[in-house]
């Protein structure tokens, strides 16, 4: 897919009276990408979102959607955004067709293409079957499904979705899913989760938002290099003392789990993985595992939030 | 157009829900009963109009009393039907949809105002076959009848500026519909200290500001340009300050 940059944010700031949600957030959007906004809640990740689909004005900053600010011609710009929030706007005493209808008129679509445009929204959010239903009598499920529906009715350029997977089952998660990849094809799109394997799953890229500042953002490869941790997991039948183990090379300090089972550390230049597995050999250890263990997003995630916020607390005290 | 479709789905959420329908039905048979009662007075009139020289005809004695008498009602009846129009969709989170959709603002208030003021057309058109049913039986004078219409509409259309506006206010649709309730009251009834003020410059200014005032030379055929403009100049003022509240939405969050 080209490379048309879909969405610049730049110095991004909102304050709520003395609270600053969000200070000085810069990023961009390209055509065909899954961006994920990741940030434990009251982050600024709803705020962001809404401040870029036109629900909130920055206090200060700049938003371009496709070249246009979207504050100086909100109606050219808006009409390329597809918007989901965390709550989805339904109108409860609508059927599904109705609503889609009347979202497909407020986004400007001409006329005669009107009931081409639902059909492919009820299509592609599986909703088909429930479009004579009240919006209402809807499982909380499709609910969210008429909510994704709305946002993408237009076929906007960005997508934003807000918590899209939230309340849904299994299968319908895995389906989301499977959508949310196909959008990207054509467009470009923003997601916000708290579920972390969900950003592993589905985004190209990944922003974790911390108290309204940006703290990391990169694409998943080099997420998945930070995850790779500096551990080794190690089970022997006849393990050596555990003095031994930890003088081997690279390896910084050895800590035994239990009667066979050790976790060693070393550096992230030099893996000792290699030389363990010879030395268990040589000397008879009798190798029953060997194991690089690799940190969750979890862990990742826990280590910048709190990073930062040490940081801030020293930051706090020097002041 | 795009005004048209947000005018259509307020009209289409009124009619989803079982209160327009009471209030249609309510209205419509209280008026209905007023009716009778004037038509009654009317017949026992009689004997005594045809003594007089210049008689009042039936528009002067059974309409416009009706007419008085429905814009009393519909002052009760708009805050019921405005109080939700943005609290509503603010309580439910809806008003995201609107936002994040190519709709300004202004389109978004004027297409809830006339929603509302094409919901009352119908309830005024109800009402009005009441006097065109004496048709056959009596000769109506059209032209006062249409003077006392258009006051009505101006007049419900006024309130339901008002009723805009205290919804935008707040998300309890009861809160929006009894301050408009109060709003609309004491606007109604702002003369009755003024002609106890004994300045009369004072009191010239609260009788002006009474919708009531205003609304009375319509009941005699007057279409007064004056009048026209009190009621636009008030739809316009409550309209422009719901704009800014709904944009305020935006601004402070």
């Amino acid at each position: 897919m080209n490379n048309t940059i879909l969405i610049t944010v730049e110095h991004l700031s909102r304050h709520y009276g003395p609270i600053q949600a969000v200070s000085s957030v810069d990023f961009e959007l390209k055509r065909g990408e899954v961006l994920g906004f990741l940030g434990p809640n009251g982050a600024g990740k709803s705020t962001t979102m809404q401040m870029i689909t036109g629900n909130l004005a920055p206090s200060a900053g700049k938003v371009s959607i496709c070249g246009i600010d979207l504050l100086d011609d909100p109606k050219t710009a808006k009409a390329e955004i597809g918007y989901l929030p965390e709550q989805p706007p339904l109108y409860r005493d609508f059927t599904v067709d109705e609503y889609l209808n009347f979202c497909a008129r407020i986004n400007r679509i001409a006329r005669d293409k009107i009931s081409a445009a639902v059909d492919q929204a009820k299509q592609r959010c599986g909703l088909t079957e429930v479009s004579r239903r009240l919006i209402a009598n809807l499982s909380k499920g499709f609910q969210q499904r008429v909510g994704i529906a709305q946002a993408i009715i237009h076929s906007p350029a960005i997508v934003v979705l807000d918590e899209p997977t939230v309340g849904l089952d299994p299968i319908q998660i895995r389906e989301i899913r499977s959508l949310i990849r196909e959008l990207s094809s054509e467009h470009g799109v923003i997601l916000s989760t708290h579920i972390l394997p969900e950003v592993q799953m589905t985004c190209d890229r990944v922003q974790i938002i911390n108290k309204g500042q940006l703290v990391f953002s990169d694409n998943i490869k080099n997420l998945d290099q930070r995850m790779r941790a500096t551990t080794l997991l190690l089970e022997l039948r006849n393990p050596p003392a555990p003095d031994v183990l930890a003088k081997l090379p690279g390896v910084n300090q050895c800590e035994p789990l239990d009667d066979n089972r050790f976790r060693l550390h070393h550096t992230s230049d030099h893996n000792p993985a290699e030389a363990v597995a010879e030395r268990a050999v040589n000397d008879g250890w009798g190798l029953l595992e060997l194991h690089a263990e690799r940190k969750t997003l979890e862990q990742v995630f826990v280590e910048i939030t709190s990073s930062d916020k040490s940081h801030s607390s020293e930051e706090e005290q020097a002041a | 157009m795009m005004i048209l479709t947000l005018v259509q789905r307020e009209i289409r959420s009124l009619f989803y829900s079982p209160l327009a329908w009471a209030i249609l039905g309510v209205t419509q048979l209280i008026l209905a009963y007023l009716f009778l009662a004037q038509l009654q007075e009317y017949i026992r009139l009689q004997p005594q109009l045809k003594m007089m020289a210049t008689a009042p005809g039936i528009t002067d004695v059974v309409i416009l009393p009706i007419y008085s008498s429905a814009a009393f009602i519909m002052m009760m009846v708009v805050p019921m039907l405005t109080m939700r129009l943005v609290s509503d969709e603010r309580r439910n989170k809806t008003l995201a949809l609107l936002f994040s959709a190519p709709i300004s603002m202004t389109e978004i208030i004027i297409g809830k105002f006339l929603g509302v003021v094409a919901f009352m057309l119908i309830m005024v058109a109800m009402m009005t076959l009441m006097p065109l049913s004496l048709i056959g039986a009596a000769s109506l004078d059209f032209g006062l009848l249409m003077s006392v219409i258009i006051g009505l509409i101006l007049m419900i259309a006024t309130f339901i500026s008002v009723g805009l506006y205290m919804s935008t206010l707040t998300v309890q649709p009861t809160v929006a519909a009894v301050s408009s309730f109060g709003i609309l009251l004491l606007l109604w009834i702002v003369d009755w200290a003024g002609s106890k003020v004994v300045d009369e410059n004072a009191s010239g200014a609260l009788t002006y500001l009474s919708m009531l005032r205003h609304f009375e030379p319509f009941g005699k055929g007057i279409f007064n340009t004056s009048d026209l403009i009190y009621y636009l100049l008030f739809i316009i003022t409550f309209l422009v300050l719901s704009i800014r509240r709904l944009d305020a939405d935006r601004l402070q969050g």
